[in-house]
């Protein structure tokens, strides 16, 4: 193609405040049909911001938003959706106690005629919503509930619903953070689907695979500000984290070529024999050392989130043996594991780790004072001690030690539990999915951070799905599939052979 | 215009969380010394102070005692809506410990078991019951309000079956002191809740409990992860709404010499409830304040002071203290307030900001 395509959606000068924030400055957005355009930047770049002035939930201050070439002014999200501008969030928004037909068409049933004694014709709701999906070359039972469908499937519901109401625009907030590699490619078949059919697609990830492997144009905001538009095959990896960042990364401390040689003298801070649960893991072998970073390498449902409850009592093991620090221990529940060493910081980062309306100092106390007991507590001063130091530490950026954690960007609250398991001093650390969903340079600070604490002799079990991750600061991979170990790998080792294991094996 | 510092005072008093039950505490005993001037007299009466004040202070003694439970337990997203059930089984343990008859006239200092027994038997069983109610939230994982649903229904079968079926009249005079005494010239029974308030205070500031507390009531999940023993507090707290119940049950048992297991401490759970909300605790957990429900409880004991001294006719007071609670309950809230704010000062400038 050699002509460009006119914009479907064109804003311009677009500029938005909030009390002491300039959360968006100038930034003008063109949107083609028939294209995917990725939204890249860090946390508080002002996507989000520039998401909810486009959908109307809060009108922009400055600027203007043609749509067609006509200009528009949405005030709500249902107003943005009449207009054709329709929006999928990160958190499917739906109703799981309804069916998949009655999910689609919520809010405009068809009717029947009164001779027929009025009301919902709901023949008529489960055809179209067949229909619906059939465009989509979605095939589900429409009068199933929603919730018996996995969140991915109710994903492409909502989307599908997003684009049955005469959309021209779909707006694709973070619609994968919550999905692993297949689901990811059958999600990208659908935005395929749809771009054919000539809609104007805006995708916001974290995930730089993603934008290459879908986005024909990236826009890229820092600080509010636009920094430009570029076509996904002109820009390169490190161009566009340059752009989002702002700088050029520093490569990670270490890799694991340049490591001194781990110590495997002594036991093992934590040896597992065979331990594993009916329905969760099935009996799995791991050995780390005191300095060692281990990698679980894994899909989404592979066993690694599993595995790591079992290995810190959150579950109990129903099979094997377990040894910590040369002593074999039995772990009913996470305060045992606390008290011998072991800290987890959880995958869902704001359900099962922090407490978001307690502050940023509760939140770093919470676990050293629960191992404590209820007595002796820390005064608040002893408190503040503890938290300013890590806060400095971890280059924490929050207000003030007071500030509820719930108000800070995704990557200072994981640096938020980060700090309350260091400030336990613990000997084993396990991090499931520490990065997941945070900024790049906030990313590269925690991985950062990791290097630097196994340096300092704590082990690590480091729980990624992103494989590239894992292979640059890990020992060791141990690589699960279907819920068991299929294979350790060297640290360092080819990002492929591990692929490869998580592929077929 | 008010000058910057004045106008922060203001708007720090009116943001402070106790502002609202505070006002419509002062502004009830206002109403009340309005309608019946009498109503603020305090006088001095063989050796203690009385009036209509003393006397409010005295019946909310045990509402206080029972809310201070219910808002811990309300604070880690729990409910129980057994403690009036609870009130008539430790009343009639008490009762039945205590035993006596007026068959002579000495018999009236004679009691069955020693009184610290009687009373310590009381409170025991209101502890297991808050035992009970804990285990089954906790390790059965029923929802709070039906689990504690199946005490409060049992609860007065239970109270029955230890008295017979009969109102235990109790005729012990020193086991009278604890709800009609009086101490420094005020009651008894003032002591045992504001006791009992001060100590549990005291262990939510001093102790990491306030803490913990606040980290279930806030996300239950993410306080476990972190080592909290959330279980075993849940369940204690449990326990200790228990616990309150009882010294409840003692107070009225002992106010009203007799323990009567169909009307002992009846809905009284209900009012301890509309306490907590009036005092600003969140029934969504995490969110609490001691010295709010301390005043909800004044709050709940004034309206129905003011609705019997203003000459209410016993068929519509109900009805009356309804009319009164939802009055109240507007008052204290936020959204209500906004939008009569907003009824007053429209089209003033600045008035929609």
């Amino acid at each position: 193609m050699t002509a460009v395509p006119s914009c479907v959606l064109q804003a311009r000068g677009l500029g938005r405040s909030f009390p002491g924030v300039r959360a968006l400055d100038d930034v003008s957005l063109c949107l083609r049909a028939g294209e995917v355009h990725a939204l890249m930047g860090q946390n508080g770049a002002g996507k989000s911001t520039l998401i909810k002035v486009l959908t109307g939930v809060c009108p922009a201050e400055r600027g203007t938003i043609e749509l067609d070439g006509a200009a528009i002014e949405p005030t709500s999200p249902l107003h943005a959706q009449r207009l054709g501008l329709s929006t999928v969030y990160q958190e499917v928004n739906l109703c799981p106690n309804l069916s998949v037909a009655e999910n689609i068409l919520a809010g405009r049933y068809p009717r029947r005629a009164w001779w027929r004694g009025g009301g919902i014709d709901w023949a008529a709701v489960n055809t179209e919503a067949q229909r619906v999906l059939r465009g989509l070359q979605l095939d589900l039972e429409v009068t199933r509930q929603l919730s018996s469908y996995p969140v991915p499937i109710q994903q492409m519901v909502a989307i599908a619903r997003a684009t049955s109401v005469s959309a021209r625009v779909l707006i694709l907030d973070e619609p994968t953070s919550s999905l692993d590699d297949g689901e990811v490619k059958q999600l990208f078949a659908l935005l395929g689907r749809l771009r054919q059919q000539g809609m104007a697609i805006l995708f916001v990830t974290h995930f730089l695979d993603q934008v290459y492997a879908i986005a024909d144009r990236i826009t890229v905001l820092r600080n509010g500000g636009l920094v430009g538009e570029y076509r996904t095959s002109e820009l390169s990896r490190g161009a566009l984290i340059a752009a989002m960042v702002g700088r050029e990364l520093a490569p990670v401390v270490a890799s694991t070529s340049a490591r001194p040689e781990v110590a495997r003298e002594g036991p093992p801070v934590m040896q597992a024999r065979q331990i594993g649960r009916k329905g969760l893991v099935h009996p799995t072998d791991l050995e780390i050392h005191a300095g060692e970073i281990v990698g679980v390498a894994g899909l989404l449902g592979s066993g690694r989130t599993e595995l790591a409850r079992l290995l810190f009592g959150l579950d109990r093991a129903d099979g094997g043996a377990l040894t910590v620090n040369g002593a074999s221990a039995q772990l009913d529940s996470p305060a045992e594991a606390i008290a011998l060493g072991i800290a987890l910081c959880p995958e869902e980062r704001k359900t099962e780790g922090l407490v978001l309306d307690l502050s940023v100092r509760e939140n770093i106390v919470l676990a050293l004072q629960a191992r404590a007991g209820l007595v002796p507590a820390l005064s608040v001063k002893e408190q503040r001690v503890i938290a300013e130091r890590l806060v400095k530490a971890l280059g924490i950026r929050t207000a003030s030690l007071e500030t509820p954690v719930g108000q800070l960007s995704g990557g200072n609250q994981q640096k938020v539990l980060l700090a309350r398991w260091l400030a336990t001093e613990p000997r084993l650390l396990i991090l499931d999915e520490p990065t997941r969903g945070i900024d790049v340079g906030a990313k590269q600070e925690i991985m950062n951070e990791i290097v630097a604490l196994a340096r300092r002799g704590m082990s690590v079990l480091f729980i990624s799905a992103e494989i590239e991750e894992v292979v640059r600061i890990c020992d060791r991979v141990i690589v699960m599939r279907d819920r068991r170990k299929v294979r350790e790998l060297p640290g360092g080792c080819d990002e492929h052979a591990v692929f490869e294991s998580i592929a077929r094996h | 215009m008010s000058t910057p510092s004045q106008g922060s005072l203001l708007a720090r008093i009116n943001a402070h969380a106790l502002f609202w039950p505070v006002a419509t505490l002062v502004l009830l005993l206002v109403v009340s010394a309005v309608a019946n001037p009498g109503f603020l007299r305090i006088g001095w009466f063989e050796g203690h102070l009385s009036g209509n004040l003393i006397d409010v202070l005295n019946r909310a003694a045990p509402l206080m005692l029972v809310s201070i439970g219910m808002t811990l337990v309300i604070a880690v997203r729990g409910l129980d809506i057994s403690v009036g059930a609870v009130v008539a089984i430790s009343a009639a343990v008490a009762a039945l410990l205590i035993g006596g008859s007026m068959s002579t006239g000495d018999a009236v200092q004679v009691s069955r078991f020693p009184l610290g027994v009687a009373i310590g038997g009381a409170l025991v069983v209101a502890a297991l019951c808050g035992l009970w109610n804990g285990l089954l939230v906790v390790r059965l994982g029923l929802q709070p309000i039906v689990a504690t649903l199946i005490l409060m229904v049992a609860g007065r079968g239970i109270a029955q079956l230890i008295t017979d079926g009969q109102i235990l009249t109790i005729y012990y005079s020193p086991y009278f002191y604890i709800g009609n005494g009086f101490l420094l010239g005020l009651p008894f029974a003032l002591f045992i809740a504001l006791l009992t308030a001060a100590a549990i205070h005291l262990a939510l500031t001093h102790t990491a409990l306030g803490l913990f507390v606040r980290s279930i009531g806030i996300n239950p999940v993410a306080a476990r992860v972190a080592g909290v023993r959330a279980r075993l507090i849940t369940i204690s707290l449990y326990v200790f709404c228990g616990f309150t119940a009882g010294l409840a049950a003692l107070i009225i048992s002992s106010n009203v010499k007799s323990a009567d297991g169909n009307n002992a401490g009846q809905l009284m759970e209900l009012d301890a409830i509309l306490a907590v909300t009036l005092g600003g605790t969140s029934l969504a957990g995490g969110r609490f304040s001691l010295a709010g429900t301390i005043i909800g409880a004044l709050i709940i004991q004034t309206l129905t002071s003011m609705i019997y001294s203003m000459g209410v006719p016993p068929e519509v007071n109900l009805v009356v203290k309804a009319l009164l609670v939802f009055a109240v309950m507007l008052l204290q809230s936020p959204d209500f307030r906004a939008s009569v704010r907003r009824l007053v000062f429209r089209g003033e400038p600045g008035a929609a900001a």
